[in-house]
């Protein structure tokens, strides 16, 4: 496969996602009802990135206690909760996750 | 981001450039990590260095350039690999429709470069810092503040897991790339002011998970879609409750 066209390619589909769409607001505004309903976007998305990784293993749902993904964000929504801190929370939540792969070996 | 530059409002470009740069410090450490693996794993499933190096320069999109990897060691076409990169960066649509309003004042050649750097975690840092900071001629430069950092930082990143991946085995097995996880719970808690934000959350974190067979994240599209009319609809069922910023 050609390297070159395949980075190119994945380049230009990026910035079709990213770039138009300013453009276009630039000339023609959101109506106020739109721009309200946006606010809820970093919320939005953010949630439903972080949840599949977290919840699911292998396309299941698992609540178990041998889940370090799941132990170490809990550890990190508590701490980000707690102190509103960014660095603090990854941190925490590092620190979580590598302790509970070394207490729960796959 | 507790250590918010929006209370002390720059005062100059340069200041708004510097702030967003700073604002966004915690976030490079969660991305760093990331980095490493992706130009670790990229050298291990088939791309040159050079050609890691420059999918982190030209593409500069952490999720879609892991995915794109995965693909390209499953031997799947081009096409399909740059057809799945524009889905999976979707999300951005909504990124730029949300900072527009803030940006409207400049000229349109530079809405450009800084529509090329957008990432979700400069989005998340200057969509946080627009709306506490209200009026201010500096808000581009605050954005490309955070937009440089994290690009300069992508770049390092991918470098030093290009050297590492020719050096070690199996770099997903470190389990580093659980700091993106934790980057984004510590953007996402913070933010979750008031019972429509919590709806929004929720909704969307439940819709994620039913929604995750589907194809090429569009899961993802769908979720933050329902996520996003659960905190319109919120607002009208608690209409006392302030909106989320």
């Amino acid at each position: 496969m050609n390297e070159f066209l395949l980075i190119a390619g994945m380049a230009l589909a990026t910035m079709a996602t990213r770039i138009p769409v300013l453009l276009w607001l630039s000339l023609h505004p959101l109506s106020p009802g739109v721009a309200r309903a946006l606010k809820y976007v970093p919320l939005a998305v953010l949630s439903a990135i972080i949840t599949p990784i977290v919840l699911l293993s292998d396309g299941k749902v698992a609540l178990r206690l041998d889940n370090a993904p799941l132990a170490a964000s809990l550890v990190a929504v508590l701490v980000s909760w707690r102190t509103r801190n960014l660095l603090l929370t990854i941190l925490a939540g590092m620190a979580s996750f590598f302790l509970w792969r070394a207490i729960f070996p796959h | 981001m507790n250590k918010s530059a929006a209370s002390e409002q720059p005062y100059s470009a340069r200041a708004a450039l510097l702030a967003g740069a700073r604002d966004t410090f915690p976030l490079l450490v969660g991305a760093l990590p990331f980095g490493i693996i992706f130009g670790a794993l990229a050298v291990t499933s088939g791309f040159s260095p050079w050609g890691a190096a420059a999918m982190s320069a030209f593409v500069f999109a952490g999720a879609a350039q892991f995915i794109a990897v995965g693909l390209l060691a499953a031997v799947t076409p081009a096409a399909v690999i740059i057809l799945t990169t524009f889905v999976v960066n979707l999300r951005h649509m909504l990124y730029s429709a949300t900072l527009a309003p803030h940006l409207k004042e400049l000229p349109r050649r530079r809405l450009l470069p800084l529509g090329f750097w957008l990432t979700d975690e400069s989005f998340v840092v200057a969509a946080k810092y627009f709306t506490e900071v209200g009026q201010s001629p500096h808000k581009p430069w605050y954005l490309l503040g955070s937009e440089l950092a994290m690009y300069a930082n992508w770049q390092f990143a991918t470098w030093i897991g290009i050297l590492a991946g020719q050096a070690i085995q199996d770099p997903s097995s470190w389990g580093l790339d659980f700091a993106m996880v934790v980057t984004f719970v510590g953007m996402l808690v913070p933010s979750v002011k008031g019972r429509p934000a919590l709806a929004s959350v929720l909704v969307a974190a439940g819709a994620a998970l039913l929604a995750y067979g589907l194809p090429h994240q569009l899961g993802l599209l769908l979720a933050a879609l329902l996520g996003i009319i659960a905190g319109v609809l919120g607002e009208l069922i608690w209409p006392e409750t302030e909106p989320t910023q």
